[in-house]
Protein backbone atom coordinates (compact mmCIF):
# COMPACT_ATOMS: atom_id res chain seq x y z
CA UNK A 1 0.00 0.00 0.00
CA UNK A 2 2.41 2.41 1.02
CA UNK A 3 4.89 1.71 -2.33
CA UNK A 4 2.17 2.13 -4.25
CA UNK A 5 1.74 5.74 -3.12
CA UNK A 6 4.81 6.34 -3.40
CA UNK A 7 4.80 4.89 -7.15
CA UNK A 8 1.76 7.60 -7.23
CA UNK A 9 3.53 10.58 -5.71
CA UNK A 10 7.01 10.44 -7.66
CA UNK A 11 4.45 9.84 -10.84
CA UNK A 12 2.86 12.78 -10.02
CA UNK A 13 6.40 14.61 -9.40
CA UNK A 14 7.39 13.46 -12.63
CA UNK A 15 4.44 14.40 -14.69
CA UNK A 16 4.42 17.83 -13.33
CA UNK A 17 8.31 18.40 -13.62
CA UNK A 18 8.17 17.56 -17.32
CA UNK A 19 4.82 19.88 -17.69
CA UNK A 20 6.90 22.81 -16.04
CA UNK A 21 9.89 21.92 -18.67
CA UNK A 22 6.87 22.00 -21.51
CA UNK A 23 5.25 25.53 -20.32
CA UNK A 24 3.98 26.18 -24.05
CA UNK A 25 1.85 23.19 -23.71
CA UNK A 26 0.24 24.03 -20.67
CA UNK A 27 -0.13 27.79 -22.26
CA UNK A 28 -1.56 26.69 -24.90
CA UNK A 29 -4.56 25.10 -23.64
CA UNK A 30 -5.33 27.96 -21.06
CA UNK A 31 -5.23 30.49 -23.87
CA UNK A 32 -7.41 28.26 -25.78
CA UNK A 33 -10.17 28.50 -23.12
CA UNK A 34 -9.52 31.93 -22.56
CA UNK A 35 -10.47 32.98 -26.40
CA UNK A 36 -13.07 30.38 -27.06
CA UNK A 37 -14.89 32.24 -24.14
CA UNK A 38 -13.95 35.71 -25.67
CA UNK A 39 -15.56 34.79 -28.67
CA UNK A 40 -19.24 34.48 -28.09
CA UNK A 41 -20.18 37.56 -26.89
CA UNK A 42 -18.60 38.65 -30.40
CA UNK A 43 -20.58 35.80 -31.76
CA UNK A 44 -24.04 37.19 -29.78
CA UNK A 45 -23.77 40.61 -28.79
CA UNK A 46 -22.71 41.79 -25.94
CA UNK A 47 -25.82 42.40 -24.57
CA UNK A 48 -26.07 42.05 -20.54
CA UNK A 49 -28.66 40.28 -19.79
CA UNK A 50 -28.31 38.01 -22.80
CA UNK A 51 -24.01 37.41 -21.32
CA UNK A 52 -25.58 36.72 -17.46
CA UNK A 53 -27.52 33.84 -19.39
CA UNK A 54 -25.21 31.99 -21.40
CA UNK A 55 -21.63 33.15 -19.19
CA UNK A 56 -21.82 29.77 -17.20
CA UNK A 57 -22.46 27.72 -20.02
CA UNK A 58 -20.19 29.08 -22.25
CA UNK A 59 -17.02 28.81 -19.82
CA UNK A 60 -18.22 25.67 -18.97
CA UNK A 61 -18.21 24.26 -22.45
CA UNK A 62 -14.95 26.21 -23.69
CA UNK A 63 -13.64 24.26 -20.16
CA UNK A 64 -14.30 20.96 -21.82
CA UNK A 65 -13.03 21.49 -24.85
CA UNK A 66 -9.96 22.68 -23.78
CA UNK A 67 -9.26 20.05 -21.08
CA UNK A 68 -10.04 17.46 -24.10
CA UNK A 69 -7.28 19.10 -25.80
CA UNK A 70 -4.57 18.24 -23.78
CA UNK A 71 -5.99 14.48 -23.15
CA UNK A 72 -4.66 13.03 -26.64
CA UNK A 73 -0.77 13.76 -25.02
CA UNK A 74 -1.35 11.92 -21.63
CA UNK A 75 0.04 8.74 -22.46
CA UNK A 76 1.11 8.98 -26.14
CA UNK A 77 4.66 11.04 -25.03
CA UNK A 78 5.21 7.78 -22.78
CA UNK A 79 3.95 5.60 -25.51
CA UNK A 80 6.51 6.41 -27.82
CA UNK A 81 9.54 6.49 -25.23
CA UNK A 82 8.36 2.88 -23.98
CA UNK A 83 8.27 4.68 -20.30
CA UNK A 84 4.47 2.97 -20.40
CA UNK A 85 5.71 -0.46 -21.60
CA UNK A 86 8.02 -0.55 -18.03
CA UNK A 87 5.08 1.21 -16.47
CA UNK A 88 2.37 -1.42 -17.42
CA UNK A 89 5.42 -3.95 -16.74
CA UNK A 90 6.44 -2.40 -13.08
CA UNK A 91 5.26 -3.57 -9.48
CA UNK A 92 3.16 -0.54 -8.62
CA UNK A 93 -0.41 -1.40 -9.52
CA UNK A 94 -1.81 -0.02 -12.93
CA UNK A 95 -4.61 1.55 -11.54
CA UNK A 96 -2.74 3.85 -9.06
CA UNK A 97 -0.44 4.37 -11.87
CA UNK A 98 -2.97 5.44 -14.27
CA UNK A 99 -4.59 7.08 -11.51
CA UNK A 100 -1.53 9.70 -10.71
CA UNK A 101 -1.30 10.32 -14.46
CA UNK A 102 -5.04 11.31 -14.45
CA UNK A 103 -4.13 13.29 -11.18
CA UNK A 104 -1.16 14.96 -12.61
CA UNK A 105 -3.22 16.21 -16.22
CA UNK A 106 -6.24 17.66 -13.90
CA UNK A 107 -3.07 19.63 -12.08
CA UNK A 108 -1.73 20.44 -15.54
CA UNK A 109 -4.41 21.55 -17.24
CA UNK A 110 -7.76 21.43 -15.05
CA UNK A 111 -6.67 23.11 -12.04
CA UNK A 112 -5.19 26.58 -14.48
CA UNK A 113 -8.75 26.59 -15.72
CA UNK A 114 -10.37 27.07 -12.30
CA UNK A 115 -7.95 29.37 -11.64
CA UNK A 116 -8.60 31.66 -14.73
CA UNK A 117 -11.97 31.38 -14.71
CA UNK A 118 -12.91 33.85 -12.26
CA UNK A 119 -11.62 36.58 -14.32
CA UNK A 120 -13.71 35.34 -17.63
CA UNK A 121 -16.81 35.15 -15.19
CA UNK A 122 -15.64 39.04 -14.88
CA UNK A 123 -15.92 39.61 -18.60
CA UNK A 124 -19.51 37.92 -18.45
CA UNK A 125 -20.48 40.04 -15.57
CA UNK A 126 -21.37 37.66 -12.98
CA UNK A 127 -22.17 38.76 -9.39
CA UNK A 128 -19.31 37.61 -6.80
CA UNK A 129 -21.14 34.76 -5.59
CA UNK A 130 -21.75 33.38 -8.37
CA UNK A 131 -18.27 33.29 -9.52
CA UNK A 132 -17.65 31.58 -6.20
CA UNK A 133 -19.92 28.81 -7.33
CA UNK A 134 -18.51 28.52 -10.53
CA UNK A 135 -15.40 27.92 -9.29
CA UNK A 136 -16.77 25.79 -6.67
CA UNK A 137 -18.19 24.14 -9.57
CA UNK A 138 -15.61 24.02 -11.97
CA UNK A 139 -13.37 22.71 -8.76
CA UNK A 140 -15.25 19.90 -8.75
CA UNK A 141 -16.45 18.97 -11.98
CA UNK A 142 -12.73 19.13 -14.08
CA UNK A 143 -11.49 16.25 -11.81
CA UNK A 144 -14.04 14.16 -13.55
CA UNK A 145 -13.38 15.41 -17.11
CA UNK A 146 -9.79 14.55 -16.74
CA UNK A 147 -10.99 10.88 -15.39
CA UNK A 148 -13.19 10.19 -17.94
CA UNK A 149 -10.83 12.00 -20.74
CA UNK A 150 -8.11 9.47 -19.59
CA UNK A 151 -10.59 6.58 -20.43
CA UNK A 152 -10.92 7.81 -24.32
CA UNK A 153 -6.93 8.85 -24.27
CA UNK A 154 -6.51 5.19 -23.65
CA UNK A 155 -8.50 3.79 -25.78
CA UNK A 156 -7.35 5.77 -28.67
CA UNK A 157 -3.59 5.19 -28.13
CA UNK A 158 -1.66 5.72 -30.89
CA UNK A 159 -4.56 5.50 -33.52
CA UNK A 160 -4.42 7.10 -36.93
CA UNK A 161 -6.67 10.57 -36.09
CA UNK A 162 -6.42 10.03 -32.45
CA UNK A 163 -7.54 13.18 -31.71
CA UNK A 164 -10.88 13.85 -33.64
CA UNK A 165 -11.87 10.25 -32.48
CA UNK A 166 -11.41 11.08 -29.21
CA UNK A 167 -13.63 14.09 -28.97
CA UNK A 168 -16.15 11.77 -30.57
CA UNK A 169 -15.69 9.42 -27.69
CA UNK A 170 -14.90 11.78 -24.53
CA UNK A 171 -17.93 14.34 -25.09
CA UNK A 172 -20.97 12.93 -25.03
CA UNK A 173 -19.50 11.37 -21.92
CA UNK A 174 -18.74 14.62 -20.30
CA UNK A 175 -22.52 15.25 -20.82
CA UNK A 176 -23.60 15.35 -16.97
CA UNK A 177 -20.94 17.10 -15.57
CA UNK A 178 -21.89 19.84 -18.53
CA UNK A 179 -25.03 19.98 -17.45
CA UNK A 180 -24.32 19.69 -13.41
CA UNK A 181 -22.08 22.17 -13.41
CA UNK A 182 -23.74 24.77 -15.71
CA UNK A 183 -26.74 24.24 -13.95
CA UNK A 184 -25.66 24.48 -10.58
CA UNK A 185 -24.35 28.41 -11.60
CA UNK A 186 -28.37 28.71 -13.06
CA UNK A 187 -29.39 27.64 -9.63
CA UNK A 188 -28.35 29.82 -7.99
CA UNK A 189 -28.28 32.67 -10.02
CA UNK A 190 -32.38 31.55 -10.22
CA UNK A 191 -32.27 32.25 -6.12
CA UNK A 192 -32.75 28.51 -5.73
CA UNK A 193 -28.99 27.73 -4.43
CA UNK A 194 -26.81 25.30 -5.91
CA UNK A 195 -26.23 22.85 -3.43
CA UNK A 196 -28.02 19.75 -4.87
CA UNK A 197 -26.00 20.45 -8.14
CA UNK A 198 -22.95 20.76 -6.28
CA UNK A 199 -23.40 17.68 -4.12
CA UNK A 200 -24.14 15.79 -7.66
CA UNK A 201 -21.20 17.07 -8.93
CA UNK A 202 -18.90 15.86 -5.65
CA UNK A 203 -20.41 12.54 -6.11
CA UNK A 204 -19.62 12.34 -9.66
CA UNK A 205 -16.22 12.69 -8.68
CA UNK A 206 -16.06 10.35 -5.61
CA UNK A 207 -17.63 7.89 -8.68
CA UNK A 208 -15.22 8.63 -11.20
CA UNK A 209 -12.24 8.63 -9.05
CA UNK A 210 -13.47 4.88 -7.98
CA UNK A 211 -14.01 3.44 -11.07
CA UNK A 212 -12.52 5.10 -13.89
CA UNK A 213 -8.97 3.51 -12.85
CA UNK A 214 -9.95 0.14 -13.82
CA UNK A 215 -11.35 1.57 -16.89
CA UNK A 216 -8.15 3.37 -18.04
CA UNK A 217 -6.21 0.27 -16.70
CA UNK A 218 -8.06 -2.32 -19.22
CA UNK A 219 -8.29 0.03 -21.68
CA UNK A 220 -4.30 0.83 -21.67
CA UNK A 221 -3.74 -3.16 -21.63
CA UNK A 222 -5.85 -3.81 -24.35
CA UNK A 223 -3.85 -1.23 -26.45
CA UNK A 224 -0.31 -1.91 -25.53
CA UNK A 225 -0.33 -5.85 -25.68
CA UNK B 1 -15.36 -33.38 -14.00
CA UNK B 2 -18.90 -34.52 -13.99
CA UNK B 3 -20.82 -36.90 -16.03
CA UNK B 4 -22.06 -34.81 -18.63
CA UNK B 5 -20.08 -31.65 -19.38
CA UNK B 6 -22.13 -28.74 -20.26
CA UNK B 7 -21.55 -27.39 -23.35
CA UNK B 8 -22.24 -23.72 -22.89
CA UNK B 9 -19.38 -22.72 -25.21
CA UNK B 10 -20.30 -25.01 -27.43
CA UNK B 11 -21.60 -21.88 -29.73
CA UNK B 12 -19.34 -19.75 -29.13
CA UNK B 13 -16.59 -20.88 -31.93
CA UNK B 14 -17.86 -19.06 -35.30
CA UNK B 15 -17.82 -22.50 -36.87
CA UNK B 16 -20.49 -24.04 -35.24
CA UNK B 17 -22.43 -20.64 -34.73
CA UNK B 18 -22.34 -19.93 -38.89
CA UNK B 19 -25.04 -22.58 -39.65
CA UNK B 20 -27.33 -21.66 -36.27
CA UNK B 21 -27.11 -17.94 -37.04
CA UNK B 22 -27.75 -18.81 -40.67
CA UNK B 23 -31.14 -20.82 -39.73
CA UNK B 24 -32.01 -18.23 -37.24
CA UNK B 25 -31.47 -15.38 -39.52
CA UNK B 26 -33.98 -16.89 -41.91
CA UNK B 27 -36.54 -17.52 -39.26
CA UNK B 28 -36.07 -14.05 -38.12
CA UNK B 29 -36.45 -12.25 -41.22
CA UNK B 30 -39.51 -14.33 -42.00
CA UNK B 31 -41.25 -13.78 -38.79
CA UNK B 32 -40.02 -10.11 -38.79
CA UNK B 33 -42.01 -9.73 -42.26
CA UNK B 34 -45.12 -10.79 -41.18
CA UNK B 35 -45.35 -8.85 -37.71
CA UNK B 36 -44.40 -5.92 -40.01
CA UNK B 37 -47.35 -6.40 -42.44
CA UNK B 38 -49.71 -7.18 -39.10
CA UNK B 39 -48.87 -4.46 -37.03
CA UNK B 40 -48.90 -2.00 -40.00
CA UNK B 41 -52.62 -2.99 -40.75
CA UNK B 42 -53.78 -2.98 -37.10
CA UNK B 43 -51.82 0.43 -36.83
CA UNK B 44 -52.93 2.44 -40.22
CA UNK B 45 -56.41 0.58 -40.90
CA UNK B 46 -57.79 -0.42 -37.39
CA UNK B 47 -56.96 1.48 -34.51
CA UNK B 48 -58.97 4.63 -34.20
CA UNK B 49 -58.16 8.10 -35.08
CA UNK B 50 -57.23 9.60 -32.25
CA UNK B 51 -59.17 12.18 -31.02
CA UNK B 52 -56.86 14.88 -29.90
CA UNK B 53 -54.05 14.64 -32.57
CA UNK B 54 -56.08 13.09 -35.93
CA UNK B 55 -54.00 11.13 -37.86
CA UNK B 56 -50.50 12.11 -37.47
CA UNK B 57 -50.15 10.27 -34.19
CA UNK B 58 -50.22 6.85 -36.08
CA UNK B 59 -46.61 7.24 -36.66
CA UNK B 60 -46.30 6.56 -32.95
CA UNK B 61 -46.04 2.46 -34.50
CA UNK B 62 -42.84 3.41 -36.11
CA UNK B 63 -41.66 5.94 -33.56
CA UNK B 64 -42.35 3.83 -30.03
CA UNK B 65 -40.70 0.36 -31.01
CA UNK B 66 -38.02 2.15 -32.70
CA UNK B 67 -37.03 4.16 -29.57
CA UNK B 68 -37.78 1.18 -27.04
CA UNK B 69 -35.36 -0.71 -29.62
CA UNK B 70 -31.93 2.07 -29.55
CA UNK B 71 -31.99 1.92 -25.90
CA UNK B 72 -32.31 -1.95 -25.93
CA UNK B 73 -30.17 -3.11 -28.36
CA UNK B 74 -27.31 -0.37 -26.11
CA UNK B 75 -27.59 -2.40 -23.70
CA UNK B 76 -27.30 -5.77 -25.38
CA UNK B 77 -24.47 -4.51 -27.25
CA UNK B 78 -22.89 -3.66 -23.57
CA UNK B 79 -24.01 -7.28 -22.90
CA UNK B 80 -22.15 -9.03 -25.44
CA UNK B 81 -18.93 -6.84 -24.88
CA UNK B 82 -19.35 -7.83 -21.23
CA UNK B 83 -19.06 -11.24 -22.73
CA UNK B 84 -16.32 -10.76 -24.60
CA UNK B 85 -13.67 -9.41 -22.22
CA UNK B 86 -14.91 -11.94 -19.69
CA UNK B 87 -14.58 -15.28 -21.72
CA UNK B 88 -12.34 -14.06 -24.41
CA UNK B 89 -14.48 -15.54 -27.20
CA UNK B 90 -14.35 -14.08 -30.55
CA UNK B 91 -17.77 -14.33 -31.25
CA UNK B 92 -19.23 -11.90 -29.20
CA UNK B 93 -16.94 -8.84 -30.26
CA UNK B 94 -18.22 -9.56 -33.59
CA UNK B 95 -22.56 -9.81 -32.15
CA UNK B 96 -21.56 -6.36 -30.52
CA UNK B 97 -20.42 -4.79 -33.77
CA UNK B 98 -23.20 -6.47 -35.47
CA UNK B 99 -25.35 -5.01 -33.38
CA UNK B 100 -24.22 -1.23 -32.92
CA UNK B 101 -25.42 -0.45 -36.74
CA UNK B 102 -28.57 -1.66 -36.49
CA UNK B 103 -29.27 0.32 -32.99
CA UNK B 104 -27.48 3.41 -34.35
CA UNK B 105 -30.28 3.26 -37.27
CA UNK B 106 -33.65 2.85 -34.67
CA UNK B 107 -31.79 5.70 -32.51
CA UNK B 108 -32.18 7.43 -36.24
CA UNK B 109 -35.14 6.39 -36.76
CA UNK B 110 -36.49 7.29 -33.51
CA UNK B 111 -35.06 11.23 -33.55
CA UNK B 112 -36.72 11.01 -37.49
CA UNK B 113 -40.24 10.01 -36.50
CA UNK B 114 -40.57 11.74 -33.34
CA UNK B 115 -39.84 15.53 -35.17
CA UNK B 116 -42.07 14.33 -37.75
CA UNK B 117 -44.55 13.64 -35.22
CA UNK B 118 -43.94 17.22 -33.21
CA UNK B 119 -44.33 19.36 -36.05
CA UNK B 120 -48.19 19.04 -36.17
CA UNK B 121 -48.49 17.69 -32.80
CA UNK B 122 -46.32 20.56 -30.93
CA UNK B 123 -45.67 22.88 -34.07
CA UNK B 124 -41.79 22.29 -33.66
CA UNK B 125 -39.38 19.71 -35.43
CA UNK B 126 -37.38 19.95 -32.31
CA UNK B 127 -37.52 20.58 -28.41
CA UNK B 128 -35.09 19.96 -25.86
CA UNK B 129 -36.75 17.55 -24.02
CA UNK B 130 -35.08 15.31 -22.27
CA UNK B 131 -36.19 11.96 -23.85
CA UNK B 132 -35.26 13.87 -27.08
CA UNK B 133 -31.90 14.77 -25.89
CA UNK B 134 -30.85 11.82 -24.63
CA UNK B 135 -31.87 9.92 -27.48
CA UNK B 136 -29.47 12.43 -29.16
CA UNK B 137 -26.70 11.39 -26.53
CA UNK B 138 -27.20 8.19 -27.15
CA UNK B 139 -26.87 8.32 -30.93
CA UNK B 140 -23.56 9.80 -30.36
CA UNK B 141 -22.73 7.25 -28.39
CA UNK B 142 -23.22 4.39 -31.00
CA UNK B 143 -21.51 6.43 -33.39
CA UNK B 144 -18.50 7.03 -30.97
CA UNK B 145 -18.49 2.78 -30.68
CA UNK B 146 -18.47 2.46 -34.29
CA UNK B 147 -15.76 5.13 -34.96
CA UNK B 148 -13.42 3.50 -32.42
CA UNK B 149 -14.29 -0.08 -33.85
CA UNK B 150 -13.51 1.18 -37.18
CA UNK B 151 -10.20 3.21 -36.51
CA UNK B 152 -8.44 0.40 -35.01
CA UNK B 153 -7.23 -2.13 -37.64
CA UNK B 154 -6.36 -5.42 -35.57
CA UNK B 155 -9.55 -6.86 -35.14
CA UNK B 156 -8.64 -8.41 -31.49
CA UNK B 157 -7.99 -5.35 -29.91
CA UNK B 158 -11.08 -3.16 -32.17
CA UNK B 159 -13.43 -5.76 -30.22
CA UNK B 160 -12.17 -5.30 -26.56
CA UNK B 161 -11.11 -1.43 -27.20
CA UNK B 162 -14.94 -1.06 -28.36
CA UNK B 163 -16.00 -3.44 -25.56
CA UNK B 164 -14.77 -0.85 -23.15
CA UNK B 165 -16.78 1.83 -24.40
CA UNK B 166 -19.46 0.05 -24.58
CA UNK B 167 -19.36 -1.02 -20.53
CA UNK B 168 -18.63 2.78 -20.09
CA UNK B 169 -21.64 3.92 -21.94
CA UNK B 170 -23.98 1.84 -20.37
CA UNK B 171 -22.81 3.03 -17.17
CA UNK B 172 -23.25 6.35 -18.41
CA UNK B 173 -26.40 6.07 -20.37
CA UNK B 174 -28.98 6.62 -16.68
CA UNK B 175 -26.73 9.13 -15.66
CA UNK B 176 -26.87 10.94 -19.05
CA UNK B 177 -30.69 10.57 -18.88
CA UNK B 178 -31.68 11.56 -15.39
CA UNK B 179 -29.25 14.42 -15.96
CA UNK B 180 -30.42 16.14 -19.01
CA UNK B 181 -34.32 15.18 -17.31
CA UNK B 182 -33.15 17.89 -14.54
CA UNK B 183 -31.69 19.67 -16.61
CA UNK B 184 -34.60 19.88 -18.94
CA UNK B 185 -36.99 20.83 -15.68
CA UNK B 186 -34.29 23.97 -14.89
CA UNK B 187 -34.25 25.45 -18.46
CA UNK B 188 -37.70 24.52 -19.99
CA UNK B 189 -40.51 26.18 -19.55
CA UNK B 190 -44.57 24.77 -19.86
CA UNK B 191 -44.41 25.46 -23.40
CA UNK B 192 -44.87 22.01 -24.44
CA UNK B 193 -47.32 19.76 -22.58
CA UNK B 194 -45.74 15.80 -22.32
CA UNK B 195 -48.88 14.60 -20.97
CA UNK B 196 -49.92 11.66 -23.57
CA UNK B 197 -53.68 11.19 -24.30
CA UNK B 198 -55.21 9.47 -20.55
CA UNK B 199 -55.62 5.84 -22.09
CA UNK B 200 -54.64 4.29 -24.79
CA UNK B 201 -57.47 2.27 -27.07
CA UNK B 202 -56.69 -1.69 -26.75
CA UNK B 203 -56.20 -1.64 -30.77
CA UNK B 204 -53.36 0.99 -30.42
CA UNK B 205 -51.53 -1.19 -28.15
CA UNK B 206 -51.63 -4.33 -30.01
CA UNK B 207 -50.27 -2.50 -32.99
CA UNK B 208 -47.66 -0.96 -30.73
CA UNK B 209 -46.22 -4.52 -29.77
CA UNK B 210 -46.33 -6.21 -33.12
CA UNK B 211 -44.42 -3.58 -34.22
CA UNK B 212 -41.87 -3.95 -31.58
CA UNK B 213 -41.77 -7.53 -32.04
CA UNK B 214 -41.54 -7.08 -35.60
CA UNK B 215 -38.47 -4.79 -35.01
CA UNK B 216 -37.08 -7.32 -32.48
CA UNK B 217 -36.71 -9.94 -35.11
CA UNK B 218 -35.98 -7.71 -37.73
CA UNK B 219 -32.60 -7.12 -35.43
CA UNK B 220 -32.04 -10.48 -34.64
CA UNK B 221 -32.27 -11.49 -38.14
CA UNK B 222 -29.63 -8.37 -39.55
CA UNK B 223 -27.43 -8.48 -36.80
CA UNK B 224 -27.19 -12.80 -37.20
CA UNK B 225 -26.70 -11.95 -41.09
CA UNK B 226 -24.05 -9.43 -40.24
CA UNK B 227 -22.02 -11.63 -38.24
CA UNK B 228 -22.08 -14.15 -40.77
CA UNK B 229 -20.84 -11.45 -42.77
CA UNK B 230 -18.08 -11.05 -40.18
CA UNK B 231 -16.69 -14.61 -40.33
CA UNK B 232 -16.82 -15.19 -43.45
CA UNK B 233 -14.75 -12.21 -44.18
CA UNK B 234 -12.54 -13.23 -41.64
CA UNK B 235 -12.03 -16.69 -42.59
CA UNK B 236 -11.14 -16.27 -45.69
Amino acid sequence: MARALDAARSLVRRDLLLALRRKSDVGTALLFFVIVASLFPLGVGAEPNLLHAIGPGVIWVAALLSSMLSLSRLFADDHADGTLEQMLLGAAPLGVVVAAKAAAHWLVSGLPLVLIAPLLAIQYDLSASLIAVLTLSLLLGTPVLSMIGAIGAALTLGLRGGGVLLALLVLPLYVPVLVMGAGSVDMAAAGLGAQSQLLLLAAMLIVSLAFAPWAIAAALRISIE
Amino acid sequence: MSARPMRWFWFSSPHTFFPLAGSIARICALAAAVLCVAGLYVGLFVAPTDAQQGEAYRIIFIHVPAAWMSMFLYVVMAFWAAMGLAFNTRLSGMMASALAPTGALFTFIALWTGSLWGKPTWGTWWVWDARLTSELILLFLYFGFMALKAAIEEPRRADRASGVLALVGVVNVPIIYYSVKWWNTLHQGASVSFTKAPSMAATMLVGMLLMALAFWMYSIAVALTRVRCMIREEER
